[in-house]
């Protein structure tokens, strides 16, 4: 009882903490507030019960019974990993940050830690809420921490780069505060009482016509923070001007919030719109993949061949849940964790290698590993994982999507596979271009320091682990993914 | 013969005796003192009688009862607005204490003038916000309205803020005439001065009966005036920027709180059977009103330009609230009204000390590097730029949520996606603050002269002028001390009330519930 109320609130609890410690102790407090969180979500994974549907843990207060809205949080097998991804991944760019003096200007650290902590919360508190509104709500409050993290920490062009995001991701959320409180209302007409709590909702579906328009501004809303093909415009821009924990963060965990409202929100609440729609989400997720594979092939940019391939991974997703089968949606759920798992310690290997280099340009770097072994050797298990080589975790997780797509919509699945072989070329080029070839004039090849490998090389464990035990996160989420999905596939089975 | 004298019910009346006795205490405060004794003394007897009507108030509550044969009407929508009036006075006070404006060591005008004309404008408005009858309705509007013209061109020695006086007593006064040439119209199609006697005077069919609906159109348009919606809010972006900031404040957050629900008592309860025919009206004034304000309010670089912009489109959005004339409707007008007071006046409060501390005015430059330098100042202004975004955990995302649920349920939709769609805009300029105060370094300070902003030849001219006058602020750490605390206040209280919005929805919904048996 409860429980979940200290994975949510605890890190803003030590965000604010930051502001009442010195300056120099700021950074370690929020490392220790981010690893209890940690210990936390692990608490959490251990005491799921697995193969079961439904909420755990579930906390419920009323919040503000006049509107209807009601504090409700819950797990179950979809977000647990999600969360616990999130826990990790804070951590980490955490433990990263503290390690290396982040931020340059000793005197904003505190803010610093304080925003990291609060994003924290909001991503986890999005991940948790069964209440509709309140999902909302995390949902909107997850970006202002980024907001200033990117534009007050970030590199050239901040202000710019961080305004874009915030209003491209907000246009998308205000439109699901709309319709969020449309499904409310035009539930409670049915029922009298006015209630946002999911559960509520998934038991009165709206009618075929209203769930489209509330479909589309939902879709609208996760699209962008994915982001999708046609609407990423400010993932370039944001990318480049990110501080790297930060971006590991934005990369690894906020873009999975897009993909998880599909399943939490999207197909339990609209499922007659989803299947009217599924064909033009196939679209845009298969043209993610393509175009997010064919950028990250041709980008110069190490940030932004990890962003681009960030597109087309995602694209993967949204293919696997939109499929509108237990299999794709499945591996979805694995395929999330495990983009999330490889991207992470991607960006930590570019901020590592721009320590070196000095450059994020591929043209400029090469050789790092000659007097390199450990850094090689785990970015080539990342590489591996991110080129979704059988055996890996990521191998697992596509070929659930694929499965499930191909037996849905063969098209889309065979367009789709093309970006796997993309991947492989990208993936290879970013790691031998950086560590191959000659060292450029200049530069010398250092081995990973103690502070980097000690939060690099947990990551890359959990990326091994997860290959070699992807049960671990199928098997609790299938439950949970067929209940999910459970109101959209008899609708699709009345149609055949 | 025995002559039955009318009933008075001196209870009902309370907060508006306290407001009187108040104004009467503070005119002969000022006359016997001088200085800083009478800074003192008057603001101690603003403030006490300030407390005394807002414990009226807290007293009146739950009492609905018609007042003074039908003048007056008693409930919680009136009392509601008379606290947010007398709240934002008793926070204008001592925001005023160091303004040229209002302090007689550097300006021309002594406290005791500004506080009493100030008490004045408050009383105007809490009786607006009972008011249910036309002549009542516009004697209390000019009670209102007068003192505020004054004080706008209080400060005497700045061009701007005469100009300021001047424009908003020319154009009030056109609003005001405007009301009056409708309300006379309304009177002369219904027969009745009183609210409940339109109600029933006036068919279900205005559009049949041209007399009525030229009154009701030229009642609407003058009360557009005084609450700026646009297309009648040229006035405002010019004389917010030009009065004394205090001014800006009261007359920003209370003379709208005041307007609207007079607004909702003319409309929804004396127009309420013809509400068929005026809601689309005033519903496209509201969509015009949103999109003209968020998109004036982009390229303003004068903050209390961009608030005056900004204060257009949320007049759009809350006249959403009295548009859908539902009780749900008038309970997030109220909602939305407390909130908008807490964030503008912390925001007011920051751009007030800034003006005095940089020689930037009331520039965005003034706000650069605040982060860093002064945090104190930097999260109040924070909090309420983010609020009046609409952002999660502050008290104007529930106001949101709350005018939205109103427009949904009012089968108003379109309306709940036009606030959506102008917050998206507003994005653009509430940010671009938080952007000046967290991520751009302290500019070099502005040399001597204060910039005027929007400066015009005449304003140039006046600057000779300007180098004599002393310097406005000597040591501002010191003495800003009540001012940082005040935007602290408001900034926490935005916070506090979008993580425990039930009291204050509590609050609004009482007002709604008042008038729940008038909405037809």
């Amino acid at each position: 009882m409860g429980f979940l109320n200290y994975v949510v609130w605890l890190p803003l609890a030590v965000g604010v903490a930051c502001f009442l410690v010195p300056r120099r102790v700021a950074p370690w407090l929020a490392l220790a507030g981010a690893l209890a969180v940690l210990g936390l979500a692990i608490g959490l994974v251990v005491d799921f019960e697995a193969g079961v549907a439904g909420i755990q843990h579930s906390v419920d207060e009323s919040w503000i019974p006049e509107l209807g809205v009601r504090y409700q949080l819950g797990v179950d097998g979809i977000s647990i990993f999600l969360i616990l991804l999130a826990a990790l991944l804070w951590a980490g760019a955490t433990a990263f940050s503290a390690l290396r003096g982040e931020p340059g200007d000793p005197a904003r650290s505190r803010l610093y830690y304080f925003l990291l902590g609060l994003g924290e919360t909001a991503t986890v508190g999005a991940f948790m809420a069964q209440d509709l509104l309140l999902f909302v709500l995390f949902f909107d409050l997850m970006l202002i921490p980024f907001f200033f993290l990117i534009g007050a920490f970030g590199g050239a062009n901040r202000i710019a780069a961080t305004t874009k995001m915030i209003v491209y991701t907000l246009v998308g959320s205000l439109l699901m505060l709309v319709g969020a409180i449309a499904t409310a209302i035009l539930v409670s007409q049915e029922t009298g009482e006015l209630s946002f709590a999911l559960a509520d909702l998934r038991e009165n579906l709206l009618a075929a016509g209203s769930q489209e328009w509330i479909f589309c501004f939902f879709a609208a809303a996760f699209l962008v923070k994915m982001p999708a093909f046609p609407i990423h415009g400010w993932l370039p821009d944001a990318y480049r001007a990110a501080p790297l924990p930060v971006l590991v963060l934005l990369s690894a965990v906020l873009s999975k919030v897009g993909a998880y409202g599909f399943l939490r929100i999207a197909l339990p609440l609209y499922p007659d719109a989803a299947v009217t729609f599924q064909e033009a989400i196939l679209v845009i997720g298969v043209a993610s993949v393509l175009y997010g594979s064919v950028m990250a092939f041709t980008q110069t940019n190490v940030r932004l061949i990890a962003g681009y391939s960030s597109i087309a991974q995602l694209g993967f997703i949204t293919l696997g849940i939109f499929a509108l089968r237990p299999d794709g949606a499945d591996g979805a759920v694995l395929h999330m964790v495990n983009h999330g798992l490889v991207v992470a310690p991607l960006f930590l290997i570019i901020a590592i290698l721009f320590a070196r280099t000095g450059t994020e340009d591929l043209r400029e770097m090469g050789g790092m590993a000659t007097r390199a072994p450990v850094l090689a050797a785990l970015f080539l298990v990342v590489t591996m994982a991110t080129l979704a080589i059988p055996g890996s975790a990521n191998f697992i997780g596509e070929f659930y999507i694929l499965n499930g797509l191909f037996q849905e919509k063969v098209v889309y699945a065979v367009v789709a596979s093309a970006g796997i072989v993309i991947a492989a070329f990208y993936a290879l080029r970013l790691y031998q271009r950086t560590m191959h070839n000659r060292l450029p004039e200049g530069m010398v090849s250092r081995e990973l320091s103690l502070r980097e490998a000690a939060v690099l090389a947990p990551l890359v464990a959990c990326i091994v682990a997860l290959a070699l035990w992807p049960g671990l996160i199928l098997e609790r989420g299938e439950a949970s993914v067929e209940e999910s999905l459970a109101a959209v596939e008899p609708t699709q089975v009345a149609e055949r | 013969m025995e002559i039955q004298a009318p009933h008075i019910d001196w209870a009902g009346l309370s907060p508006l005796l306290a407001l009187t006795g108040g104004i009467l205490a503070v005119l002969v405060a000022a006359l016997v003192t001088s200085g800083r004794a009478q800074r003192i003394a008057v603001s101690a007897m603003s403030l006490i009688s300030l407390a005394a009507a807002a414990a009226a108030c807290a007293w009146q509550w739950g009492e609905r009862d018609d007042l003074l044969a039908g003048a007056l009407r008693l409930d919680e929508l009136g009392l509601a607005v008379a606290l947010i009036a007398i709240a934002s006075a008793a926070f204008c006070i001592p925001l005023s204490w160091r303004e040229e404006a209002a302090d007689r060591a550097v300006g021309p005008v002594g406290h005791g003038e500004f506080q009493l004309l100030l008490l004045s404008s408050a009383l105007g408005m809490a009786l607006l916000a009972s008011s249910q009858n036309l002549i009542t309705l516009f004697v209390s509007l000019e009670l209102l309205s007068i003192p505020l013209y004054a004080l706008c061109g209080s400060n005497l020695r700045r061009r701007e803020s005469l100009e300021s006086g001047l424009k908003y007593l020319v154009i009030g006064s056109l609003g005001s005439a405007t009301l009056l040439y409708g309300l006379a119209f309304v009177y002369g199609a219904s027969g009745s001065t009183d609210f409940t006697g339109i109600r029933e005077g006036i068919g279900g069919d205005v559009l049949s009966d041209p007399v009525l609906l030229i009154g009701i159109a030229l009642a609407a348009t003058g009360l557009a005036f005084k609450l700026s919606i646009a297309p009648f809010h040229q006035w405002t972006p010019d004389v917010y920027q030009g009065a004394p900031t205090p001014v800006t404040a009261f007359m920003a957050v209370a003379t709208k709180a005041a307007a609207f629900a007079v607004l909702v008592r003319f409309f929804d309860v004396a127009l309420g059977p013809a509400a068929g025919d005026w809601q689309p009206a005033l519903a496209a004034l509201a969509a015009v009103s949103i999109a003209v304000g968020n998109v004036g309010a982009l390229g303003q670089s004068s903050l209390k330009r961009l608030l005056g912009y900004s204060g257009v489109a949320q007049a759009g959005y809350m006249l959403v609230g009295v548009v859908v004339a539902t009780e749900a409707g008038i309970s997030a007008l109220v909602f939305y009204l407390a909130a908008y007071a807490l964030m503008n006046l912390a925001a007011f409060a920051v751009i007030a000390l800034r003006e005095r501390e940089t020689g930037f005015g009331d520039d965005i430059r003034s706000v650069e590097g605040l982060g860093a330098e002064r945090p104190a100042l930097a999260w109040p202004l924070t909090i309420s730029m983010l609020a009046l975004a609409g952002i999660p955990g502050t008290a104007g995302f529930i106001g949101k949520l709350f005018l939205i649920e109103a427009a949904v349920e009012g089968d108003y939709t379109w309306l709940g996606v036009a606030i959506v769609i102008g917050t998206m805009v507003s994005l653009a300029y509430y940010l671009r603050v938080v952007a000046a105060v967290w991520m751009r370094p302290a500019p070099e300070p502005a040399a001597g002269v204060p910039a005027i902003a929007g400066g015009s030849p005449d304003a140039e001219a006046a600057r000779a002028d300007e180098l004599a006058r002393p310097e406005p602020n000597a040591t501002p750490e010191r003495r800003s001390l009540t001012v940082v605390a005040l935007a602290i206040i408001a900034g926490a209280a935005t916070i506090f009330f979008g993580v425990v919005p039930s009291p204050l929805v509590e609050w609004a919904e009482a007002a709604g519930e008042a008038l729940a048996p008038f909405l037809s």
